[in-house]
């Protein structure tokens, strides 16, 4: 019987015009056992095709069926684009049935920016002066489909003229059009509608007016206040709706025109959000539309969610929330699934209202919560997520992350790891929780964590609670290390973490005594040889084990290097990262030091000391007037340096030729050598009280001593070097002219040069650091508030926010004015004079310190509103006393930016680096760490006939630099005020309570 | 706005695809097995609602096919619920009685018929009748051969009645 019934159909399909090849490769397929035989089925077609569209004089209805079959052919997923210019043509065709089916093609085929289109456009445009309907309705379908936003123009008066129709099918496909046309570009289209929208609204078609709210409901979002004078006409229409006034054929098993009712809802929650008076009209029909609302189907259901979804948006009225709530009651206790998601997400909406909802429904949540379907489940976590508070932190994310280790797909896998990580920001009720949340978030999605959350990481166990609690912070260290050394254990760990745990295990493996130095080294032997390919973690690895090393060695100790770590150290010497290298240089050097020279440089806990850099490098004045004596030529900054580049090359041509070693033809400018050298501090900071001046008169007996001639010679084979090598090789000069030092010299004295070189190192390439953060901090802070924002309705929190950084910013102006007034007057800056100029309302002098650290406050605080809303709660006392400053720390955050615009160049490419700027291996662009390296070879150079105790003077000179209030302190402090919002709390034996207090 | 229709059998067979937002050719046979495997190994008494790339898709099944539609993030899904049976059901109306063959020999039909229903990614027509009116017109220019067939379909249907 039923074949007969197919045997029919099949003949009915047949004479419909499709022939029988075609049925065969249709059933063919359908009957096809294995992909690979469909695959060779579809091929076979599509070599078929391609000959026969290409013959002369195909039929027309052949060629239709040919079109027909290219469709089919690409619905399976293969690549029919050779027959897209017959579809084209098909357009063309005068019987309206190949020009359907040209159409249904090239809609199907093309994707609006396809070269083709322009090819069509003229067809449409005709098309839609057609007096036959049905072929102004084809082409208003494809123009839906095909017109982008520049060939809007085109069609754009045809398509208003057909507003006008007769016939509704195409008013509303004109209005559709033009809803597309909005969507696409709001501009081309504004007038137009703006003048059309009450005309069109007030057609007697119901379905011209359904899909005018279409449009209206995208002109509402983008802009509700100019339509909110509309609210009653929606209010009025609705009531309509809901009283059976359309045609009976409107209606929807039973529910009077229920799609309409949807959008008319959706409308209503974007009019009534924010506005009393226009939600208390909506009150009494939503009422009615609830009340009304079949529970029994589906669209009901559907009806009654779209109407919670209102009445939580609008302003609230006690009795809709009521029966929405009784709503929501009844979706949660329902059966099926389908109900219990969407009584889910009502129930998000809801505690958004009334936190207090939840508790009612915590059984329902948790069922939901363990229920085996997926969906479910994720959508129970978005609504926890939803409901999260210091009293249940522990709880949910714990069940996040249990939930994340099952997951595969990478992309919910970030979502959720990003929630588990900001709820752990803001919730945390200790940093040990803290730590231990973070370990299990970047073990188990470690490659989507941004690395700015580890070093969030590694910030919070430096510098611990911010308090002056030293015990309780080296507990929290010792718990850090001993969890670290356990984890390390496992196989396959995420880079990220591997970053972390090496940096921990340097700067507080050994702190606590527990672990021996050289247990501590050899972990980190093994987590390098472990990651061979990951050079960033092998620079972290080598640089822990040169802390460790150190501080042994400033401890007094004697340190034995075990066999792996010392061919590790071989290894990484002879690396193609320059990075590598010299860290590895770094660290055999630090061997040759006795114990007061390496705790000073590298002295423990030294992460949290902060670093101070002045820009304009004051200690190398005197080699720059020497220099300049000498003949150099004065230094161009950079945006003067490109005019002047003819002339400079000229320069160097004269200074060349006095030389007789020398290889013109490859030479380079000097250019990059004496730009870097900041020349042009000569007159501005001449008279400034520079803070290493005492590095300054090591130089000067320096150069001095040294002759001139000698001196030159050197500085021209690092050009010739620089030439002949690629630049990062510079690096290697450095060393092998140290080494060379060291055969005359003696051995002593060419390490101290070496690390002379390291400690300069360690303050000249900081400063590109600090800026490029600086610039960084923005970026971040934008993208999270705009998550939050997003979650939590933009518009308080971020009002919140500002105040609240305002008052932290003032807090910390006060307690860093102790620390700062010490170093504030010896930082004359240009920098700072033009920063003072732009702020004239300021309270107090402010300086370039002062500034770092309001602006990062800002930029930090800015991160997050919830936790400053958060902490606005707890002590709402504080905000009034720091409203007034809020103007004014507002001011050099937006000023300092252009300041800083000036140094992007410099620092471009060593974003990565915050926290812990002497650890972190930065990733730079070749020919910058060639720039930089250039100077630093200088500084080796012309401090190689330094004698041994002055270069150890400057050593200490360089690391007392590193002290003083900077973006350190300032991070110090917005770790601090996270505190804030934080409320610790006991154990959480009773699960359901930790969810839904 | 439904940003994509899929029809596909139980066997993750393709049977109609319908792409409102745009989406390359590689990406299109990407979506699709990703949610062929995502929606056809789902039980029968789980919801209909599969949460996907930040959107979400909406599924059903009648008999051997499933009709997805994929919805942004803010859509009510059981409207979305109601659009694909609204759709089914002008699909059977038109078709009497339809069931998957229909729609393996006739897919350009069913394509017509959800450009009545959809548009732009939008619901465009609510009322069946008016669907049918305009597909009706659409028909009656199709030539005599079809209105022969069908009364032998009816012919051999009765028969076999």
């Amino acid at each position: 019987m039923e074949q007969l019934k197919n045997i029919g159909r099949e003949l009915a399909i047949g004479s419909q015009g499709s022939s029988k090849e075609f049925l065969e490769l249709v059933k063919a397929i359908g009957e096809a056992k294995s992909k690979a035989e469909e695959e060779r089925l579809v091929m076979e077609e599509i070599e078929m095709l391609k000959k026969k569209i290409v013959e002369p004089d195909v039929p027309r209805k052949r060629m239709k069926e040919y079109i027909v079959r290219l469709v089919y052919v690409e619905m399976l997923g293969h690549d029919a684009s050779f027959g897209y210019i017959q579809a084209v043509k098909m357009t063309h065709d005068d019987n309206l049935l190949l020009k359907r089916t040209g159409y249904l093609a090239v809609t199907l085929f093309l994707n609006e920016d396809h070269d083709l289109i322009i090819l069509i456009i003229n067809t449409i445009q005709k098309d839609l002066r057609s007096d036959n309907y049905l072929v102004c309705c084809a082409a208003l379908t494809a123009v839906c489909k095909l017109i982008n936003e520049e060939t809007i123009p085109a069609v754009l008066p045809q398509v208003v003229e057909l507003l006008g129709h007769q016939k509704e099918a195409v008013r509303k496909k004109a209005v559709m059009a033009l809803h597309r046309f909005h969507q696409r570009s709001p501009a081309t289209v504004a007038d137009v509608i703006s003048k059309l929208s009450m005309k069109i609204m007030h057609d007697v078609d119901p379905s011209v007016m359904s899909a005018c709210l279409c449009v209206l409901f995208d002109l509402i979002s983008a802009d509700a206040n100019s339509y909110r004078h509309l609210t009653n006409s929606y209010v009025c229409i609705l009531k309509q709706v809901v009283e059976h006034r359309l045609p009976k054929q409107y209606n929807y098993h039973n529910a009077p025109a229920p799609f309409i009712q949807i959008k008319l809802l959706k409308i209503l929650a974007l009019l009534g959000t924010g506005d009393k008076g226009a939600s208390n009209n909506m009150y009494n029909v939503l009422g009615d539309v609830l009340k009304k609302a079949e529970p029994s189907g589906n669209i009901g259901n559907a009806l009654i969610y779209e109407c919670i979804s209102t009445i939580t948006a609008i302003h609230p009225n006690s009795k809709l929330l009521e029966s929405a709530a009784a709503q929501t009651s009844r979706f949660l206790k329902s059966e099926s699934h389908n109900l219990k998601y969407m009584g889910i997400d009502a129930l998000g909406r809801i505690i958004k209202i009334n936190p207090d909802f939840a508790e009612e429904h915590q059984l329902a949540v948790i069922d939901c919560l363990e229920d085996p379907d997926d969906t479910l489940k994720r959508k129970t976590l978005e609504l926890l997520y939803k409901m999260t508070k210091s009293s249940n932190v522990e709880v949910i994310v714990d069940r996040m992350i249990c939930y994340m280790k099952t997951l595969t797909d990478s992309h919910y896998k970030t979502d959720i790891a990003s929630r588990c990580i900001e709820l752990a920001e803001r919730f945390a009720p200790s940093n040990q929780w803290f730590i231990q949340t973070m370990n299990q978030v970047f073990e188990h999605a470690g490659d989507l964590v941004p690395p700015k959350v580890a070093h969030d990481l590694m910030r919070l166990i430096a510098e611990g609670a911010g308090e002056e609690d030293e015990d309780a912070d080296s507990e929290l260290r010792s718990s850090a290390v001993e969890s670290y050394l356990q984890i390390l254990v496992e196989p396959k760990l995420p880079s990220l973490l591997l970053q972390v745990i090496c940096w921990v295990l340097g700067e507080y493996g050994t702190a606590d005594g527990t672990h021996s130095a050289a247990y501590i080294i050899e972990r980190l032997c093994d987590v390098a040889e472990a990651h061979p390919g990951d050079d960033v973690v092998k620079g972290y690895a080598i640089s822990a084990i040169t802390k460790v090393c150190s501080f042994e060695i400033a401890a007094g100790k004697k340190v034995h290097l075990i066999p792996e770590c010392q061919a590790f150290i071989d290894e990484l010497s002879a690396s193609h990262s320059t990075d590598l290298q010299q860290r590895a240089y770094e660290l055999q050097a630090l061997f040759a030091f006795d114990s007061s020279v390496v705790g000073a440089v590298l002295p423990f806990d030294g992460s949290a000391d902060d670093i101070e850099v002045d820009q304009s490098l004051p200690f190398l004045n005197h080699y720059v007037k020497s220099m300049l004596s000498k003949g150099a030529k004065p230094y161009i900054p950079a945006n003067e340096r490109q005019a002047a580049t003819t002339l400079a090359s000229q320069h160097v041509e004269s200074y060349v030729s006095s030389h007789s070693l020398r290889f013109d033809p490859y030479e380079k400018p000097q250019m990059p050598i004496m730009a870097l050298t900041p020349v042009t501090t000569l007159q501005s900071d001449d008279q400034s009280i520079d803070i290493s001046q005492k590095a300054t008169q090591v130089f000067q007996p320096s150069f001095d001593a040294d002759t001139p001639s000698s001196e030159a010679t050197r500085l021209r084979l690092e050009g010739v070097q620089r030439k002949w090598g690629r630049p990062s090789y510079n690096n290697n000069s450095a060393s092998s002219s140290a080494g060379a030092e060291r055969s005359t010299n003696g051995a002593s004295n060419g390490l101290d040069i070496e690390k002379a070189s390291g400690g300069k190192q360690g303050i000249v390439p900081q400063e590109p650091k600090y800026v490029s953060d600086r610039n960084k901090q923005p970026e971040i802070s934008a993208e999270k508030q705009k998550l939050a924002a997003s979650l939590f309705g933009g518009v308080t929190s971020k009002a919140d926010s500002s105040v609240r950084s305002s008052g932290r910013s003032q807090k910390q102006a006060s307690t860093n004015r102790h620390v700062g007034t010490a170093k504030r007057m010896q930082t004359v800056d240009p920098v700072d004079s033009r920063a003072q100029a732009s702020l004239p309302a300021a309270t107090a002098p402010p300086d370039l310190l002062d500034f770092g650290e309001e602006e990062v406050a800002i930029a930090a605080s800015s991160k997050d509103p919830m936790k400053d809303l958060e902490g606005l709660f707890d002590n709402t006392g504080s905000v009034p006393s720091s409203q007034p400053t809020a103007p004014v720390t507002n001011l050099p955050n937006i000023d300092l930016m252009s300041l800083y615009d000036s140094d992007l160049g410099l620092g471009s490419g060593l974003v990565s680096s915050i926290r812990v700027p002497d650890m972190i291996p930065e990733n730079l662009p070749n020919n910058d760490s060639g720039d930089r390296l250039t100077v630093l070879d200088g500084l080796v150079t012309t401090s190689g006939a330094v004698a041994g105790p002055k270069v150890q003077g400057e050593t200490s000179a360089s690391s007392a630099i590193k002290k003083g209030p900077s973006l350190e302190s300032s991070l110090e402090k917005h770790a601090r005020s996270r505190q804030v919002g934080v409320t610790p709390t006991g154990p959480h034996p009773d699960l359901f309570k930790d969810l839904l207090k | 706005m439904i940003h994509f229709v899929l029809l596909i059998s139980r066997q993750g067979k393709v049977r109609l695809t319908k792409w409102y937002s745009p989406y390359t050719q590689k990406e299109r046979q990407k979506v699709i097995r990703e949610l062929s495997g995502l929606i056809l190994t789902r039980g029968p008494k789980l919801c209909n609602f599969v949460e996907w790339r930040g959107l979400k898709v909406v599924y059903k099944r009648y008999a051997s096919l499933y009709f997805c539609m994929c919805i942004g993030a803010e859509d009510n899904e059981l409207e979305c619920l109601e659009i694909i049976h609204h759709y089914v059901e002008i699909l059977d109306r038109y078709f009497g009685n339809v069931c998957e063959l229909d729609l393996i020999f006739n897919f350009h039909k069913a394509y017509y018929i959800l450009d009545e229903v959809l548009l732009a990614g939008e619901l465009q027509e609510t009322s069946k009748k008016s669907v049918a009116r305009v597909i009706a017109a659409q028909d009656t220019l199709v030539e005599n051969a079809k209105e022969q067939a069908n009364s032998l379909t009816n012919i051999i249907s009765q028969a076999t009645k």
